[in-house]
This record gives structure tokens, sequence and C-alpha cells, in this order.
């Protein structure tokens, strides 16, 4: 059970962090069905500096913080880059929103095997200093185990998406971004450059969102590399949806997702098929939610309103 | 009157032309301190255009705009605000989700954010001008009054002193209007210089001091309120009559064909927009129907095709093959239109009701021709012949029948829109603006087409903006005011002024519901 729960959570935090992303994004009004591609680079990009920082000093000379923090900034900077792809084309070329987005995934996954194919073998070792957590947590029993021993991206994810929801709600630059989300023809007649804030919103919701994929490689997997990173990210999206637009109600429901994904290889006395089956479930509950948000009308946990319509000023 | 008499802000000369079209041609205007002054105009006269030159919106051609004295640049709306100059729109710029405190302090600059203390500062200016308002509410929880005074507050918590309301009073009911003028009249004697864009002569003599008239994009002039009438107005307003060379047949064997009584309609806001209207549409006559637009005339049309639920009243449908009376009110759309009741709407943006952008004329004139024949696969053979006969008849420009509607100018989109309708040889042929947008000839090329139709015995009925079209086309004109009938006259006869002054009769004793 314990060990089913830490999964849980580290699988959630993976979720998490897309999933704010892919919120700070929405909320800007893009709906970016790139964030699995965004994961993949972003996690092939980190997997890939830490390649090249480990060959570079050799295996005998790492530094602890370096060997985290590189892949850190390599993974953000390498999935805003696909955010300033997706702005490029949507807010200045004004190509279709979810268009770009599909070919951003499919795009994002064939170059992260591209880059992975170079280097495999070799993060389990980085991953060991992703995991690193404070000695202090394995002489407090179950406590420790479920709350002090994960690596520090866990607690980035949970502190990003308490910053995220902060300054959504509560600054002014979290009211115009969703004002720009909301009614962008109001936002620009207030004098606030939609653009602008697309522009920022997007590459930083793909930055945090690449930080999951880089999660999932380093903390879950433990350092091995798979090709279903894409899978991860889906349900990132998914979970924007569960969490109707909040990225502090995503640190629960990422938790959520995490156990409902996991449950099948806990659970004794099932087929193969069966536990595939089990596989589903985050995907049912995010449909029933979607039904229950719908039915009820209520404006207040509705998407933005103008998610994945581009805004041109001409067109008033 | 205010003692103040500095002038806030003026317009010498401007000049706004989009593509051949001329909004607006050498119109000066000005606004003192302390002064309301009414603008006031027809459908297309170019008083919206003129604002949004003033709030940054659109870029004159020509001309020069001073503010305080001094000649500004204004690009933006942004520029605008930095100028004090706030303007309020007719369709309200306000995020749904958000409250009133939020949506107003949005766009702020230079302010430490402090919601709670901004809300204070706001609740200040609505005492000041007594605005009765929950700021805390969320926008979409508001009435469209409420929503209005959010605008208004916002502008002035954002410091403008130079106020632009467009159409204001168009949404409100009377009592709300009452106290919309009474705030007015506060900040007109807090030293705000006012500018309200109206068509209704009773409120400009009862709010405005001054009036100026715009006519076709031109400038006619400005009137002290207290030495203008309505006559007087009406007169500036509408203009010489000119006659039009449409040739006008006189009504052949006309029998009742279409019968509304005392229809009534709520939009989706819960508002009244049709409001009791009873008329007779007969065969072989053309019935013109004018009004300011928003008057209710979409909603008309479409409550006849069946596209609008009726909450009373009934439209009777005399049959001419079978001789029967049948009630409109009980049957689908379909079964209207295979009645042979027609409905050729030309919106404002034309393709967005009626055809579809991308696809050529043939698959148009399928759409609405579909359900016929048996085969599984599309028979095209027909409709393609009907698309070569609207390009030949109505010399539609294009380079064949499959190329794409939305590549086709304007005039060209509607002449195979209203020639689709013609096609199915209807009974009752309803035209909305189908000349909107068109130069001279295509507009009389659809003329002489509903004239032609009304000789073969349809009943046309003709939604124009155009007042002297209107008198030269149509045999019989309905006059709609505030979703109301204000009148019914005689095309042959009509004055234009007549007209002007049932189109902007107050709706009276209106209720909001």
């Amino acid at each position: 059970m314990l060990t089913f729960l830490v999964s849980a959570i580290r699988l959630g935090m993976t979720f998490l962090l897309g999933s704010t992303g892919e919120t700070i994004t929405e909320k800007s009004g893009h709906l970016n069905l790139g964030t699995p591609g965004v994961m993949c680079v972003g996690a092939s990009c980190g997997c890939f500096a830490e390649y090249l920082y480990f060959s570079s000093v050799g295996v005998f000379n790492i530094n602890p913080v370096l060997a985290v923090i590189i892949p850190i900034i390599a993974t953000f900077l390498g999935s805003a880059l696909m955010g300033v792809i997706f702005c490029f084309l949507t807010v200045t070329l004004r190509a279709n929103q979810n268009v770009t987005g599909l070919a951003l995934t499919t795009f994002g996954v064939g170059v992260s095997d591209y880059m992975i194919a170079e280097a495999t073998t070799i993060f389990s070792k980085g991953s060991k200093y992703f995991t690193a957590h404070l000695p202090i947590a394995d002489n407090l029993g179950w406590f420790g185990e479920i709350f002090l021993s994960h690596g520090i991206l866990i607690y980035l994810a949970i502190i990003i998406a308490l910053l995220s929801s902060f300054v959504l709600n509560k600054t002014k630059v979290g009211l115009q971004l969703r004002a720009v989300g909301e009614n962008p023809a109001t936002a620009d007649a207030a004098g606030i450059s939609v653009s602008k804030y697309r522009y920022a919103a997007t590459c930083i919701g793909c930055g945090i969102s690449g930080l999951g994929g880089l999660s999932f490689i380093m903390d879950y997997l433990n350092g091995n590399w798979e090709y279903c990173i894409d899978a991860i990210g889906w349900l990132a999206i998914a979970l924007v949806i569960f969490t109707v637009w909040k990225p502090n109600f995503a640190i629960i429901g990422s938790i959520i997702f995490g156990a409902l994904y996991i449950v099948s290889t806990y659970i004794q006395g099932f087929s193969t098929e069966a536990k595939e089956i089990f596989k589903m479930l985050p995907y049912i509950v995010t449909v029933v939610v979607l039904l229950f948000t719908s039915i009820r009308e209520k404006k207040k946990n509705q998407p933005p309103q103008s998610l994945g319509l581009n805004y041109f000023r001409e067109e008033r | 009157m205010n003692n103040s008499n500095t002038i806030a802000l003026e317009c010498r000369n401007i000049t706004k032309t989009f593509g051949s079209v001329i909004a607006n041609k050498n119109v000066n205007l000005s606004v003192k301190k302390g002064e309301i002054l009414s603008i006031l105009g027809e459908n297309g006269s170019g008083k919206t255009t003129l604002m949004n030159m003033i709030s940054g919106i659109y870029f004159p051609d020509e001309g020069s705009i001073f503010v305080d004295g001094k000649e500004v640049t204004i690009r933006s709306p942004k520029d605008a605000f930095d100028l004090k100059i706030g303007m309020i729109h007719q369709h309200f710029k306000l995020v749904d989700v958000f409250s009133g405190t939020e949506n107003i302090v949005l766009g702020m600059r230079n302010k430490k954010f402090n919601i709670k203390k901004a809300q204070k500062e706001i609740q200040e200016t609505c005492d000041k001008y007594g605005f009765d308002i929950d700021l805390n509410k969320k926008i979409y929880d508001l009435s469209v009054s409420e929503k209005q005074t959010i605008e208004i507050v916002k502008v002035l918590y954002k410091g403008a002193d130079i106020l632009i309301l467009d159409e204001p009073t168009a949404v409100l009911t009377p009592q709300e209007i009452t106290k919309l003028f009474n705030v007015l009249r506060k900040m007109r004697d807090d030293g705000k210089a006012i500018i309200i864009i109206t068509h209704k002569l009773n409120e400009v003599l009862e709010i405005s001091d001054r009036v100026s008239v715009l006519r076709k994009g031109e400038y006619i002039g400005t009137v002290e309120t207290k030495n203008a009438t309505e006559q007087s107005l009406t007169e500036m307003m509408v203009g010489e009559k000119i006659s039009l060379d449409i040739e006008r047949s006189e009504p052949q064997n006309s029998v009742d064909r279409l019968i509304v009584k005392g229809i009534d309609c709520f939009n989706s806001d819960g508002i009244k927009v049709l409001d009791d209207i009873s008329f007779t549409a007969k065969s072989g006559e053309i019935l013109g129907i004018a009004g300011i637009s928003g008057s209710g005339q979409k909603e008309l049309l479409e409550a006849i095709a069946g596209l609008q639920k009726l909450s009373g009243g009934e439209v009777i449908y005399h049959n001419p093959k079978t001789d029967k009376k049948e009630n409109l009110r009980n049957k689908t759309p379909i079964e209207i239109r295979n009645l042979g009741v027609r409905l050729s709407f030309v919106p404002e943006d034309r393709l967005g009701m009626g055809l579809v952008g991308n696809m050529g004329i043939t698959d148009n004139m399928m759409l609405r021709s579909y359900k016929k024949g048996k085969s599984f696969f599309l028979q095209r053979k027909e409709p393609k012949k009907l698309a070569n006969k609207i390009i030949e008849d109505l010399k539609v420009v294009t380079p064949d029948a499959n190329t794409p509607v939305r590549r086709l100018s304007g005039g060209n989109v509607q002449k195979v829109l209203v020639g689709r309708e013609i096609a199915a040889s209807p009974t009752v042929l309803m035209a909305a603006y189908p000349v909107r947008g068109l130069d001279i000839n295509s507009s009389y090329t659809i003329y002489n087409l509903l004239t032609e139709q009304k000789e073969k015995g349809v009943a046309v009925i003709f939604v124009g903006e155009d007042l002297d079209v209107l008198i030269g086309l149509c045999d019989r004109i309905l006059v709609l005011s505030g979703g109301r009938v204000t009148g019914i006259v005689d095309g042959r006869t009509a004055k234009k002024e007549e007209l002007g002054l049932l189109m902007t009769k107050a709706k009276s004793g209106k209720e909001n519901e």
C-alpha cells in the first residue's frame, strides 16, 4: 500500500507539471494539443543535456547540483522553444491551433526518439541525483515515506502549481492573462497586448510541461527511457479538464490520476486484459467530469471562453 | 448649461474611407466641457466610424483631432485613454467570468495592484454619480443595464473626461433610460464632455445640449437643442428626396398571401424583440420593411420562416395551390419552406448565413436540394444547370460554377444567394438587406429581380436600409421601431420625413420582462 501511494505521487507529479503548464497555456486562450510532444522534447533535451554534461566532465567528477540543474534548464528551454514554434504558427501566422498542436505532438515524439537514440544507457546515473532525498526521511516511517522521500522535481511540481494558482488568481498579471484567454477583444481594448501575453504564457507553460517529461524519465522510471511519454502528455491534458483549469486542484487530481494509472499493477488476481482496462480509468473519469461540468451549466467552471480561437484585431 | 465654455474635443475635416466606400467625409465636430452633444444620423451615416476614430480603433485618412486645443494623434485605444477619452461600446467589452471590479481594473497601469483598495475607490466613484451596483457580482449574473453601468464606471474610474456612448439606450427599458440620463446629467454638471450617439429623436431632445447631424457620411450641421424640433431634426437627418429610376408596376390581382397577427418574440437575453406585430403581405406586391437596424427586422423574418420561437400570435399563410389557410406557427422551417415561403437573408458578413464559403456555386445550390433524388450519390447535373443559369441571368462574375463563393466579390455572392431562393419559385420571398454593400449597378439588378418576382405574383417582403430605395421600390412600407409596428404607409405617396419620424418613434410603455 505504501509503495503504491509513493508511486502514485511520483507519477502524479509528472501529470501535475504537464497539466500546470497546459493550464497556464490554456488560460491565455491557446489550446495546445502539442503538450505530449512538448513533454517528449523536454524529456529528451534534459536527458541529452545530462549526457553531454556527464561525457564532458567524466563520470567521476560529477557535481550533484549541476547534474540536476543543467537538465532542468535544458528541458525548460527546449520545451519553451516548442512553445515559441506554437505561438509563431498560431499568433503570428494565424494557423489553426488544433492542427498546429497535433503537428507539434507528432514532431516532438519523432525528435525526442532521434535525440535519445544517441544516449540511452547513462540516464540511470543521472536519475540518482534527481531521486536523492533528505536522509531524515528514512527514519520517519510512513510519514517520511509519503512526504519526504521524493526527489527535487516532486516538490518543484507542487511549488510551481501553487505559485501558478496564486499568480493566476491573485495578481494583476494573472488577471490580465485570464482576460486575454476569456475575451481577447476586451483585453485589447483595455490596452493589454494579446500577442505578448499569449507568447509568454505559452512558452512558460510549455517549459513547465516539459519538466513533466523529465520527471517521468528521471524520477518515475529511474532513468530508463521509455517511448510512452506522449501517453502521459495526453493524460496531462485530460487532467486540465478534470481539475477545471485550476492548478491547485490539480495537486490532488494528479495523485488520483497517478493512482488510477498504476492501480492495475498493484491489484492481484486479474488477467492482463483486465489490467489494461484499468489503465483507461483516468480517461473515463475525465469524461465523467466533463459531463458533470457541462450539465451543470455553471459559468464558473468552464474553460476560458476563447480557448482555441485565434485573435485578429481587424476582425471586430 | 454649464459655465465652462472651453472646447474639450474638436474634429476638423475628418475623412475616412473603406475601400471605395466613404464612411466619413469632411466631418467637423466639437464638444465642450460640461456639455452633452448628440450625434444623430441614420444607419450607415458614419456615426460609429467617427467615434471609432476618436477612440483609436480606426485611424482617419484625413483631418485632425484636437483635445483641449492641442492637435493629437490617436493610434490605439490606449492613446485615447491617455487623452482621457473613454468609449462605451454598443457591444460591451466585458469579461463574463470576472467580477465588476476585476473588469474595471483590467488594463490599469502605473498603479500597485491592490484589488481591495481599487474596489473602495470604485465604490466611491459609484456613490458620487449615484450608481447602484454590486461590484462583486460576476458579469454573467448582471442585467444588460448593469453591464452598461459597469462600462460607464470603468471609463470614469480610468479618469475619462470625454465620454462617448454608442447607442446606450438601445438595450434599456424606459426606467433604465431615465436612470441613465440622470447619471449623464450628473456627469455633465461635473464638467465632463459627453457625446451620445443615437437615432431616437425624443431622447436627443431630452438629454442633449447640442445636436450634430450626419447623413451618408457627411456632416450636415450642428444645432442647439433648444432651437430644434423633431420635425427640423428629421429633415436634417433624411435630407432631400432622391428619386431613383426603379420601374414600379401596379400590383396585379393582389390577394392576401401572408397574414401576421399579433406576434410576440423574446430573444435569448429575455428582451422582447417583437411586440404585437400584425400586417398582411399580398401577392403581386412588394412590402417594404423600414426601421433602424435592430428594430426587429431579422427576428420578424425569422419568425415567419419558422426559425424563431414565438411567444404569442400567429402567422396565417394562404396557400394558392389548395386555397386553404394554414397556420405557420406550428410548422417546422422545412415545412414552411416547402409551402413556398422563402427567406434570403443577407447578413452583415454575407457568408455567415445561407452560403458555405468554401463550396462552389453548384454545391451551394445543392444545399437546398440535397433531399431530392433517391440515389446514394450526389446528383450534380440539375444543380449545375441551375448554377449556370444564375451565373448567366444575374451576370455573376466568376471563373466557373465550382469556384468557392468565398472568392467572389460581395455583390456576386448576394446574387447567388438571392438567385437560389428565386429559383425555387417561391410564393413568398423575403429578402433582407439584399443590396447591402453592393454598388449601384448590382443593386439595380437585385431591384429588378424583386420587381420581376412581384409581377409573377409573388408576395415580396423587402427589408431595406435606404429610405429612397424603399420609397422607390415598394408598394407599401411597414415601419418598425423597437420591435413594434409604428406605421404602414403607401410607397407611392410616402415622404422620407414621415418614415424618419415613424422609425424614431419612441417605444412607449414597453417593459423589460
